[in-house]
């Protein structure tokens, strides 16, 4: 019984190697401090994501967090008479979005949280045209996204080469391209750039207490370990009487 | 036991100084709890201030404008409106606007910036009601031949002149309120907000 | 000052038994010296229960139990209300870290033999404080109303209509809707804010008053009240817990607020365990999640659910033998045949079963994380498990040894050679 066990155990474990995920996703290089890529950020997000894409838990002011004042929001993020105390909230409502669109485009309020910043820096990158689909685009890391590439002006247009391998141990392993047909408006190290910026944004946009909460726990850590050693202290005197 | 002394008065300070940061650690961890119960950016915001449009206001006529979940009148008045106000000082309970119900600078005979412009808070200073408009002098409205102008509250009937200040005899004992407003141009008015902030 | 502290004491002595209740439960209640390690667990439990109840009152008062307004409050908390990104995150891990502690504190329980003669009612308090608290932690978790909250839900109450005959009707009365909604989500808020709080309120208490009737148990497991000093009757072995355990307990409160500060600071997330990504996604009733797992602290009990196959067109027998794995905790008093009640002092055997069943549950608690495909499936070729998901062979051997642990427990602890148990208390 016993032999049995362990030789049913010791044959599950070469399986662990097997378990694998979605596409490969490119590391974002996410980067809270750095004010100017968040502003950049903010400003692609305004201009490109917000009229079909809502932001309802952000509020415009927080924008003071990356460095903006209520003069610089009024100048260059809001377009239609919005006040600077608002949330981004857009005219579209979901049951019109589902009607036009298909799909209603989710509110990206917490995006970054729900999809991680790798996932978004891979997917805007991973657009490529398919005149199969109703938009004409098609995106490597989300197929058949109801999306089109709201960026393609500044990235251009790619194109999926699919490529099959037969690799070792007869494994037939297929591999995706995107190639760049018409250059956009950036280059890629630009375009690269750009969406690094975005996401960056997209991160402080899904949870804008992230750097105070970093550094209020750097605080707390230091004062309760200091706590922690005074009743240490306390609990080896008074625990002198007992033997 | 020897030492025995030495003991108690570390004993003393260990607990003086566990107390003192458990104390510490009481009020830092209170703190946030506290202050999430002041008005969020979400009360913020819908309390931000209002911009109103004057330029259509008729000589004699009054607009209502909600800040703050409040109603603020604006009333633009006449010549005949703002003669009348310095005649019955006798009748008001603090002419001399002692009570502070106004912005240093509508401290003045027409509590206002400019004289035609009158800006109030249109909840009655006794209960809270909201007076009703009785902006016509005399005989013409149904105040009476001596009632100069003003505001009346049906709840409990106190009564208000032209510039918000209360009459004797009434209920409520002060001024209506007089709000924090500036002049964005000559015909825009921002309600809750002066030189000196919101 | 002194003088009129005692005469104010006095005062409340008189109509209240105020002086009594401190030496009774604190400055005379003796326990034993040599409490270890495994015995903070108490009453961090009692910090994390204080901690739950004060950060839910806050979020209380700005979340709303609405189906179209849920999920927004909850953003509204983390963005516009002032510390309110910190009470969430410390409701949230508390959350967690109620059940890291709940499982560490039972497991002393399994160590020393807590649950044996005459400490069985104050176990069968806590199966059904343990009980509660995986139903506090559900109702809890629909809050929120994303999408792992909305669809976690629906898979458990689903589990109830697989009971014959009035499966289907009980589901309808208990979502209150033929489907997970706005009013599951109204009655669920009710549960998980005041009915549940004060039913654990309540059993905390009895569980607490059972313990100082009886007095504790300790490592050793052996029975201090066995040798009192001739002359002033108190424990050879005990010693009072205030002021040795009250100020033991502060040390262990303060080592506890360390770990318990650092995830709330740096990873409350905790790698999508404690705060999973798919909650991030609205509640959507069109769109199933591809991978719909509970939190982790249910995992091991999802495990076994997933490891009974449909039997009679059912999935009955699945959700039988979740719901004894929880509840065969209550038996232990008289499945633990052993004349000791310390591991100190058993033989081989116990210790044998005791981390084969540590390990069946961790193993299980993590393949309940992952979809039963994570280890592959064997070849379609084999015996037995041709075709299966390894990991559903895996479950199905763990939750065996799972539930033989309690199952043969009568018989390996009588037949155990245990040791000689000493009189007084080796530390």
């Amino acid at each position: 019984m016993m032999k049995n066990l362990i030789l049913l155990l010791s044959l599950l474990m070469p399986a662990l190697a097997l378990a694998s995920e979605g596409a490969h996703l490119d590391r974002a290089p996410i980067n809270m401090a750095n004010t100017a890529s968040l502003q950049r950020g903010v400003k692609v997000f305004v201009n490109y994501c917000l009229n079909c894409h809502s932001a309802a838990s952000m509020r415009y002011n927080r924008l003071h967090d990356i460095g903006l004042s209520d003069a610089q929001i009024k100048a260059n993020l809001l377009f239609a008479g919005e006040k600077v105390g608002e949330t981004m909230t857009i005219a579209m409502n979901k049951k019109d979005g589902k009607a036009w669109l298909g799909a209603a485009p989710p509110d990206l309020s917490v995006i970054a949280r729900a999809r991680g910043a790798d996932w978004l820096y891979t997917y805007l990158r991973s657009f490529y045209r398919d005149d199969t689909r109703p938009t004409g685009w098609n995106n490597v890391v989300f197929p058949n996204v109801g999306m089109p590439h709201a960026l393609w002006q500044l990235q251009g247009e790619q194109r999926l080469k699919v490529a099959e391998q037969t690799g070792e141990h007869g494994a037939m392993t297929v591999e995706h391209t995107l190639i760049l047909d018409k250059p956009g408006t950036l280059s890629p190290a630009e375009y690269d750039a750009l969406v690094a910026d975005l996401v960056n944004y997209l991160v402080f946009m899904g949870e804008p207490a992230k750097m105070q909460r970093m550094q209020l726990g750097i605080i707390v850590l230091l004062f309760l370990s200091l706590f922690f050693v005074v009743t240490l202290y306390l609990k080896k005197e008074f625990w002198k009487d007992v033997h | 036991m020897a030492n025995q002394q030495v003991d108690q008065s570390k004993r003393r300070f260990l607990i003086a100084a566990t107390s003192a940061m458990g104390g510490v650690a009481t009020v830092a961890v209170a703190t946030p709890f506290i202050m999430s119960m002041l008005p969020s950016e979400r009360a913020k915001a819908a309390g931000a201030p209002v911009e109103v449009d004057i330029g259509k206001i008729e000589a004699g006529a009054m607009i209502t404008v909600e800040w703050r979940g409040k109603p603020v009148w604006i009333i633009n008045r006449s010549k005949e409106m703002l003669d009348n106000l310095a005649k019955h000082d006798d009748k008001l309970t603090d002419p001399a606007l002692g009570v502070a119900q106004q912005p240093e600078y509508a401290k003045n005979a027409t509590r206002s910036l400019k004289p035609e412009l009158m800006v109030l808070v249109g909840i009655c200073t006794h209960l809270g009601c909201s007076p009703s408009p009785k902006l016509k002098a005399g005989a013409e409205g149904d105040m009476g031949a001596e009632w100069p102008g003003g505001f009346f509250c049906p709840c409990h009937g106190s009564k208000f002149d032209l510039a918000g200040r209360v009459f004797k005899g009434s209920p409520a004992p002060i001024n209506l309120e007089v709000p924090k407003y500036k002049y964005l141009s000559d015909a825009r008015l921002l309600i809750g907000e002066d030189e000196k902030g919101a | 000052m002194n003088k009129y502290l005692t005469c104010l004491l006095g005062w409340v002595d008189e109509r209240f038994p105020l002086t009594a209740n401190w030496k009774a439960h604190l400055s005379e209640y003796y326990a034993p010296k040599n409490f270890n390690f495994w015995y903070y667990f108490g009453s961090l439990a009692m910090l994390v229960l204080v901690i739950q109840i004060v950060t839910g009152i806050f979020l209380t008062m700005h979340y709303k139990p609405d189906a179209d307004m849920a999920f927004a409050s909850v953003e509204y908390i983390m963005r516009d209300v002032t510390g309110g990104w910190l009470i969430r995150y410390m409701h949230s891990t508390g959350s967690s870290m109620f059940f890291v502690v709940v499982y560490l504190h039972m497991f002393r329980g399994l160590l020393y033999g807590s649950h044996r003669n005459p400490r069985e009612l104050i176990w069968l308090f806590g199966v059904a404080i343990f009980l509660c608290l995986m139903g506090e932690a559900f109702f809890g978790y629909l809050l929120p109303w994303g999408q792992m909250s909305y669809w976690g839900a629906q898979v458990i109450v689903n589990l109830f209509s697989s009971i014959p005959f009035i499966g289907p009707d009980v589901s309808v009365w208990l979502r209150g809707d033929y489907t997970i909604s706005d009013a599951t989500l109204n009655r669920f808020f009710a549960f998980h804010v005041i009915a549940l709080p004060l039913v654990l309120l309540g059993l905390v208490a009895a569980h607490i008053i059972a313990l100082h009737e009886v007095g504790s148990n300790n490592p050793d497991g052996i029975e201090i009240k066995k040798h009192k000093d001739p002359k002033t009757g108190i424990p050879l072995d005990g010693i009072p817990f205030h002021p040795y355990y009250t100020v033991k307990d502060i040390m262990g409160v303060a080592m506890f607020l360390i770990v318990f500060s650092a995830i709330v600071f740096f990873a409350p997330e905790m790698g999508g365990y404690f705060l999973e990504a798919n909650n991030f996604v609205p509640a959507n009733p069109m769109v199933t999640p591809p991978h719909i797992a509970p939190v982790w602290y249910f995992t091991p009990y999802y495990s076994i659910l997933r490891a009974v196959p449909p039997m009679f067109s059912s999935q009955f027998p699945g959700v039988v033998a979740m719901g004894v794995s929880v509840m065969i905790f209550a038996l232990l008093p008289w499945l633990d045949r052993s004349p000791v009640k310390s591991i100190r002092y058993r033989g081989a055997k116990y210790k044998i079963w005791l981390a084969a069943f540590v390990v069946s549950f961790l193993i299980l608690g993590y393949l309940g994380t992952e979809p039963t495909t994570v280890w592959g499936t064997f070849d379609k070729g084999m015996p037995v498990v041709g075709g299966v998901d390894r990991g559903t062979v895996a479950c199905r051997v763990f939750t065996l040894v799972y539930f033989l642990f309690f199952i043969l427990m009568p018989f390996y602890t009588k037949s155990d050679k245990t040791k000689p148990v000493p009189e007084r208390v080796t530390g």
